[in-house]
């Protein structure tokens, strides 16, 4: 049998395999896609006319670049991206540290980490900003012994109000986001990093999170863009973001709805540099899994730039 | 001379199954010993056993005359915190079948990851030790490149390396060739047959018989949890006196 197999692939001393020749190269006439054409048309059409609609209706649409830059607007933008960040921060730390508590072994800790995931995830922002900010009719004073003693009212300010309704609540989407991450992660990496001597604690930093992030990075990318847009309801609870003085100086100077288009021009300028950051932090973590990084956008222009150059030089 | 590891009456169980049935063995210092056996007959598993991976549920097991896992005070035993466990790791390196290599360090960060974590080491020290490690398992010319950027023969040696780094006074390899292509397995075993020339003490679960008995020093036969046959190479691989022993040989030779 493997006699046979081994005559029929050996025909004597048959010449090597000659090159084909190259065929003709094909030209032919591509298929036109008339639908695609027709479709932008109406597309375009409806697009004038909107725009033709807001142009002609009764807004000054030169406050929105009048006041783009007024201080107030700037202070409520520094706050908003400050809010922003200082929830972010309290959110993917508490998160993290959940995470861990949900995935550890010792039933009270999971348990712990699992009903506060529970809680704040199963009521709305908007309600838990209340409520931080209306805690005092509760608590009359803080009092943390020795160390701090004051009224509710002063000591729960706007900003520590809009951090504690957002950042807690933010903990708790980060913390199901971090689970999943660190779950990803193949057993032999902590099995491997335990047999090396390393501890719990430094196998959980050195090993399981940096790659764990791969994951976590871009929901959480998500979640800053829709923090930072969630913001917008501090105004609950006082604190003045971007909307609260866009709404100050649309009362101002009578030029409410302006007011609410520039904030939202600036939400989006604001949202459009995250989506340019998440997009190279998510490069950086993506190093080791895969063979070679694919190059940003900035790399392939200028690669077709240097190709186009050479090309041209080449001819 | 105190046995490097010596197994009494090993016993361990995953719930209702019992994998580990009374093992008894002992390993000398600088002895090559290979364990073989059918799948599913517990030979990961008692390697495991013997950094603590897993924990035994009946015998002893130590490891140069310590308890694994253990601390006997009088007639009590007391069970070690995870800090003790993970000093004691320090001493025996690992080698898996899946390489296990960290994805998101490169080749030189690999190994000298545990001596600046563990031992903290210095970075140059560390450094120069990863280097000459690498050179020795002819990956000088890889210490950059990724884990995902070097074949299967080239990440096992690194992950040799990366254990030799923390200069163990044992080495268990699990099935180190297993998940390689056959004409990488040859670079690997060079590495481990130089270990072991260097005196290196060495538990192999292998299903390389040549290498067995060439470089072994004493053979085991594993079959469901218990220990059918052991001796030196020659005699239970190409004299096997059980049953078990000869029809498994049949199978895998
Ligand atoms: N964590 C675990 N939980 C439950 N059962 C397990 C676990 N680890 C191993 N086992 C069981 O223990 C038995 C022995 O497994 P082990 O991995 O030690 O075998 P092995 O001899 O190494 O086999 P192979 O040659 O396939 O690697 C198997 O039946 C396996 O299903
Ligand atoms: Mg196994």
């Amino acid at each position: 049998m493997t006699d046979k197999l081994n005559k029929a692939e050996e025909p004597g001393d048959a010449p090597p395999p000659t090159p084909a020749a190259v065929p003709e190269v094909i030209r032919a006439v591509p298929v036109r896609h008339y639908g695609r054409w027709v479709s932008a048309v109406i597309t375009v059409a409806l697009l004038v006319l909107l725009v033709n609609a807001f142009a002609q209706g009764k807004l000054n649409w030169g406050a929105v670049p009048d006041y783009f830059f007024d201080d107030d607007i700037l202070k409520g933008v520094r706050n908003t991206i400050w809010i922003t960040i200082c929830a972010m921060v309290v959110g993917v730390v508490l998160g993290i540290i959940l995470a861990v508590m949900r995935l550890s072994k010792n039933p009270v800790t999971s348990s712990i980490a699992w009903g506060y995931i529970w809680f704040f995830r199963g009521t709305p922002v908007y309600v838990q900003l209340l409520v931080w900010f209306n805690l005092g009719l509760v608590f009359e004073y803080i009092n943390l012994g020795p160390i701090y003693k004051d009224y509710w009212s002063s000591f729960m300010t706007p900003f520590l109000a809009a951090l504690l309704g957002l950042g807690l609540n933010e903990a708790a989407y980060m913390a199901e986001i971090c689970r999943a991450g660190i779950q990803s992660v193949d057993e032999g990496q902590t099995e491997a990093s335990h047999a090396l001597g390393m501890s719990q604690g430094k196998t959980l930093r050195r090993v399981v999170l940096p790659q764990a992030m791969r994951v976590i990075v871009p929901p959480t990318g998500n979640e800053f863009i829709n923090m930072l847009k969630t913001t917008s309801l501090v105004i609950a609870v006082q604190y003045y973001d971007l909307l609260q003085a866009a709404s100050n100086v649309g009362r101002t100077s009578g030029a409410t709805v302006e007011m609410l288009f520039l904030a939202a021009a600036w939400y989006l300028v604001l949202t459009s540099v995250l989506s340019v950051g998440q997009y190279y932090l998510e490069r950086r973590f993506a190093r080791g899994s895969l063979r070679q990084l694919p190059q940003t956008p900035w790399q392939k222009v200028r690669t077709n730039l240097f190709s186009l150059r050479t090309r041209r030089g080449n001819v | 001379m105190t046995a490097m590891v010596k197994a009494e009456g090993v016993h361990k169980s995953f719930g209702p199954t019992h994998v580990l049935k009374g093992i008894d063995l002992e390993v000398a210092p600088r002895e090559v010993f290979c364990l073989i056996g059918p799948s599913g007959s517990g030979k990961s598993t008692f390697l495991r056993c013997i950094n603590h991976l897993e924990k035994i549920n009946a015998g002893r097991l130590s490891v140069d005359g310590e308890l694994v896992g253990y601390r006997q005070q009088g007639n009590k035993l007391y069970e070690l915190k995870d800090r003790e466990v993970a000093e004691k790791r320090r001493d025996i390196g690992m080698v898996f079948q899946r390489f296990n290599l960290f994805p998101h360090m490169t080749a030189i960060e690999n190994v000298m990851e545990a001596p600046v974590q563990v031992k903290r080491e210095a970075k140059a020290v560390a450094r120069e030790r990863a280097e000459r490690l690498l050179d020795r398992v002819g990956l000088a010319d890889k210490a950059a490149n990724y884990p995902a950027q070097l074949s299967g023969g080239q990440q096992q040696r690194v992950a040799i390396a990366r254990a030799l780094a923390m200069e163990p006074k044992l080495m268990l390899f699990d099935e180190p060739t297993s998940a390689l292509d056959p004409e990488l397995v040859g670079d690997v075993l060079d590495v481990m047959r130089s270990l072991a020339e260097d005196g290196m003490t060495m538990i192999v679960v292998t299903h390389e018989m040549g290498f067995a008995r060439e470089v072994g020093d004493s053979v085991v036969f594993m079959d469901d949890g218990v220990v059918v046959e052991a001796g030196h190479p020659r005699e239970v691989l190409t004299n096997p006196r059980h049953e078990r022993t000869k029809s498994f040989l049949s199978k895998v030779l």
